[in-house]
């Protein structure tokens, strides 16, 4: 935006330095982490230049738990929740951006319910539901809660009311259907958001803890962060060289594919609808 | 369409979203209100009604009101900071400053890394004498200092966690709105002598302002349930210093079996979130103008 | 919720392959295949898991007609919050290591029976200080498999360097300070470069302590989990030595010292005597880079620790055949060729003094004396902290221990406030 206002001389200067200290600062974990994990156990606290590299801890890690397992089901968890998200959601924000039906005001302020009580709240009660679906140790039942999103049926409700509505019209009068229309006309126009729920959903996902540790009990259940729990029971004492091996060989993935597509990445994030 | 054809429209577009919404919000909800009324079930005793038993034993625990005070210091340190930096960084790396790429996946880096992984990272920068932290004090000459053991900076440093864990995610959201201001703003703007800071107070915050709202909610979300960190480095110590509300309703539940008292927390949590939600939705929505 | 304690990761010297280990004398079983779910507190895929693994093949090439699936199930407080929510359902385990601290809160919920006590001879052949709380209302609800205790180590070096005689580690509390001061080194500035020793105080203080009071010749409860005696002035007086280590003497690191990075302080040579479970040795072995000694704690009015680990339980749930093919288990991994090979696969202590007698055993001591410290704290070692209602009324004491810990109360206060705190909760069990 601001190229016209743009710092010069002695403040872009400053401004620049201080968004690299920030940056060194945010991105030091990641640092140390690839420090540790290829070096020696001897070098996990201490930084000397020529130290000697290893891949053992990667060895050793990988040896320790199944993570191909677990990265699988963590990809499995999030494809499946944000493919029944998007699915509900749609249908959902629909509803509510195009239909004066009933009982609308109350559904909607009962879906605004869990924009803030998020299942992760419930832990208790849910558990006790799941029992009863039979659905604990499951990958789907890790992920069921989650498939109504409120903050996903907001989000696109917004976009929805934004769109003309003669394009709703125009689609009518040529005989397409409800469901038709909003496949042909609304989808397309919202990807923008698309892109951005998918984002909070998939980060959300990849990163809970509490619920599926709660509601899974073997390898083929748990996702990464339950599985990268087992080298926090520090019981042993931490032995940091493993764990920063397993932590990149786990978030190695996520990572580099940012890496690789952040500029396209952005550009589609850029138009989203919330601003 | 008629109005009665659009209700049955209307409920079945609604209909798979709520019925999952129902068993996994509201029916839950409702579950964990009624068994704050009642006993926990033990051996030989059943669980039986008790009214407000289970509130008046909260109220006399004093670790409930430290949890809820250090959550809510734990708010008010994570919130506003994780929202200024977020902006801040939005701001850089939408300049042309250099390495622009390098600084969004700098910034980025902690969205893909999870909690509960990264805790023992910093659980190194926290340890006393050759901890990182304590390594770069060194070199000034400063003391070691016992940053997880000491109740006055134990939730200080679980505080910098979340915000290094959030303020890169939002910089996101407030990077794309950036982008999609219209860049003949500035220039009219920089025609007629406005200053930097005049123009950013003027003009771009006010446009960010439904992103910040947008942001605002999920950092709120954050500061009751970004507890992983917390679960796995210090359990709520030292004697329940870095306590908080989700953490201590983990251990009433799956520690000590006590599901009512787990339940009674529970109410209080959804309260304060409910609460919250409401001063957003109405005071804040008023405010800003949505496009 | 804190991690899960005592080690359970130790380096496999070999594999459990035991061919001609003494048949076991198995019991009438019901005709047909037994299944058995079986609950263990480790993580997938480490050492350990394939010790199991071997175990229960071999056990069950004796007893085809039993078949054991032992389900990793990660630290014990994950591993007890399973089983009890499983039992709740149909998919639950027959039995389970859990701790033997458990025993109560698994007797309240009503989960376990206890094992027949028919086969006096077995029951009899544990460490009495094992048996202390596998045992209660005059039964044996556990059987002890993987325990561990207390012990010191010490880095020999930084004694050397501090004029000390390397081979001989603080014998008395009083000798403790005078050993620990001349280990402390500080800098001109008042910065302390290493400490004189430390006890780890993060999550489970509890436990650490209890070998304070147990040197200090106090019990914390009564044998029937119902009492605690917190606010006992020899109990306050134990917790104002650890006070005073730091505070008063500056031989022992300021606030909560962290458990995790208590072995790695140690490798780095950042403090000379260490206390922590007989589970680390293999960790100090390996990643030592120094001669250090291992031995038993300083006494106070008496030596001692408390034990730790777990136990096995039978549950409710299993039925009859279920019940005699885990028990049976249980027999046959506990005698003693197999619990000596056990101990020295995993540093666990072996388990009965009759594993301490086999060749196997004999020829790893002489090998590694530091092995034996364990077996010869035992005789002084006393139960490990456990009531009704434990993880509650342990955190009273872990909050009172930290608070006195870090300041915030004197000794008394954070004592009595433990104890009363204790005593509200355990008295719907005072009937």
């Amino acid at each position: 935006m601001s190229d016209a206002l743009a710092p010069r001389g002695l403040g872009r200067a400053l401004e620049t330095f201080g968004a690299w200290a920030l940056a060194i600062f945010w991105v030091a974990p990641l640092l140390y982490c690839v420090w540790t994990a290829f070096h020696p156990p001897e070098y996990a606290t201490k930084f000397v230049l020529w130290a000697p590299l290893s891949v053992e801890n990667f060895v050793k890690a990988w040896n320790a738990a199944p993570f191909a397992r677990y990265f699988l089901n963590t990809f499995a968890l999030v494809t499946m929740v944000l493919a029944g998200q998007l699915v509900l959601v749609t249908l959902a924000a629909y509803a509510f951006a195009r239909f004066e039906f009933i009982g609308r005001d109350i559904a909607f302020a009962l879906v605004l319910v869990q924009l803030m009580i998020m299942p992760d709240v419930l832990l208790v009660e849910n558990y006790l539901i799941m029992a009863q679906l039979g659905l604990v140790d499951t990958i789907l039942g890790i992920g069921l809660p989650y498939f109504a999103s409120a903050f996903g049926i907001f989000l696109l409700r917004q976009t929805f009311k934004g769109l003309p509505k003669e394009l709703d019209d125009a689609a009518r009068v040529e005989g397409a259907g409800v469901l038709v229309t909003l496949w042909r006309v609304y989808v397309p126009l919202a990807r923008p958001t698309y892109i951005a729920f998918g984002l909070v959903s998939v980060s959300y996902h990849w990163n809970n803890f509490l619920w599926p540790l709660i509601v899974t009990n073997s390898v083929e259940t748990r996702p990464l962060t339950v599985g990268l729990r087992v080298f926090t029971a520090i019981e042993q004492g931490v032995d940091w060289s493993v764990i920063t091996a397993a932590t990149l060989m786990s978030c190695g993935p996520l990572l580099i594919a940012f890496l690789l597509f952040q500029r396209q990445f952005i550009q589609s994030f850029m138009r989203a609808g919330i601003r | 369409m008629s109005k009665a054809r659009a209700t049955i429209y209307g409920w079945l577009l609604l209909g798979p979203a709520f019925v999952l919404l129902a068993a996994f919000t509201h029916w839950p909800a409702i579950a964990t209100l009624y068994h704050s009324f009642h006993s926990t079930a033990r051996r030989n005793r059943p669980s039986v009604y008790v009214g407000l038993d289970n509130y008046q034993g909260m109220i006399d625990d004093p670790v409930f009101w430290q949890a809820l005070i250090n959550n809510f210091w734990y708010a008010v340190g994570t919130i506003p900071v994780s929202i200024g930096l977020a902006l801040l960084m939005a701001l850089w790396v939408n300049e042309k400053l250099a390495g622009r790429t390098w600084l969004r996946l700098a910034y980025f880096t902690p969205t893909v890394l999870p909690m509960i992984a990264v805790a023992n990272i910093w659980l190194f920068f926290y340890t006393p004498d050759y901890g990182l932290f304590d390594q770069i004090r060194g070199l000034f000459g400063l003391r070691a200092t016992n940053w997880l053991g000491e109740p006055g900076t134990v939730l200080g440093c679980l505080i910098v966690m979340t915000i290094w864990k959030e303020a890169g995610f939002f910089m996101i959201f407030y990077l794309a709105a950036l982008q999609s201001m219209p860049p003949n703003l500035a220039e009219a703007a920089a025609i007629e002598g406005c200053g930097r800071w005049t123009f950013f107070r003027r003009v771009t915050f006010p446009l960010l302002m439904p992103t910040t709202l947008f942001v605002l909610v999920n950092a709120v979300i954050g500061a009751f349930r970004m507890v992983d960190h917390v679960v796995a480095l210090t359990a709520g110590g030292p004697n329940n210093a870095s306590m908080l509300l989700l953490v201590m309703i983990y251990d009433v539940a799956f520690r000590y079996w006590d599901v009512a008292y787990a339940a009674t927390l529970t109410v209080v949590l959804l309260a304060i979130l409910g609460t919250v939600a409401l001063i957003q939705f109405v005071v804040l929505e008023k405010r800003i103008h949505y496009r | 919720m804190t991690v899960s304690k005592f080690g359970r990761r130790g380096f496999v010297a070999g594999g459990l392959a035991m061919a001609g280990a003494a048949k076991l004398a198995a019991p009438a079983l019901a005709q047909g295949q037994t299944r058995l779910n079986f609950y263990y507190p480790v993580a997938v895929g480490g050492p350990i898991t394939k010790l199991i693994d071997t175990m229960c093949a071999d056990f069950e090439r004796e007893n085809p007609s039993i078949k054991v699936q032992p389900i990793y199930t990660g630290s014990y407080q994950d591993t007890i919050a399973k089983t009890l929510t499983a039992l709740k359902s149909n998919d639950f385990p027959h039995f389970a290591i859990l701790l033997s601290t458990d025993m109560f809160t698994l007797i309240d919920e009503d989960v376990i029976v206890p094992f027949d006590d028919s086969d006096q001879a077995w029951i009899k052949s544990f460490y009495p200080a094992f048996m202390e709380n596998s045992q209660a209302e005059g039964k044996t609800w556990g059987i002890p498999f993987q325990r561990s205790t207390i012990v010191q180590y010490w880095n020999k070096e930084l004694f050397k360097e501090a004029g000390l005689n390397p081979d001989v580690p603080p014998k008395t509390w009083a000798d403790q300070i005078e050993i620990a001061q001349k280990l402390t080194k500080r800098d001109a500035s008042g910065n302390t470069s290493q400490w004189g020793m430390q006890i780890p105080s993060s999550g489970f203080p509890y436990w650490l302590f209890q070998a304070l009071t147990t040197q200090n010749d106090v019990r914390l409860m009564n044998p029937e989990g119902t009492r605690t005696f917190f606010d006992d002035p020899k109990v306050v007086e134990a917790l104002q030595y650890w006070m005073d280590l730091s505070m008063k003497h500056k031989v022992h690191p300021t606030g909560i010292v962290e458990w995790g990075t208590t072995p790695r302080d140690f490798f780095e040579r950042k403090v000379a005597i260490m206390w922590t479970t007989t589970g680390n040795l293999t960790n100090v072995r390996t990643n030592a880079k120094f001669d250090f000694g291992v031995g038993m704690m300083p006494f106070g009015r008496r030596g001692g620790s408390p034990t730790g680990g777990g136990n096995f339980y039978v549950f409710k749930k299993a039925n009859a055949a279920e019940r005699a093919a885990a028990t049976a288990f249980a027999k046959f991994v506990t005698q003693p060729e197999r619990a000596a090979q056990w101990g020295i696969d995993t540093g666990y202590v072996a388990v009965t003094p009759a594993a301490f007698e086999t060749q196997r055993m004999k020829d790893y001591v002489a090998g590694f004396p530091a092995a034996a410290v364990a077996r010869d704290q035992l005789p002084l070692a006393w139960a490990e902290l456990s009531t009704h209602d434990n993880q509650r009324v342990t955190k009273a004491l872990n909050d009172g221990l930290q608070a006195g810990l870090t300041g915030a109360k004197s000794a008394q206060v954070a004592m009595a406030e433990a104890q009363r705190e204790a005593q509200r909760l355990l008295r719907p069990f005072q009937r």
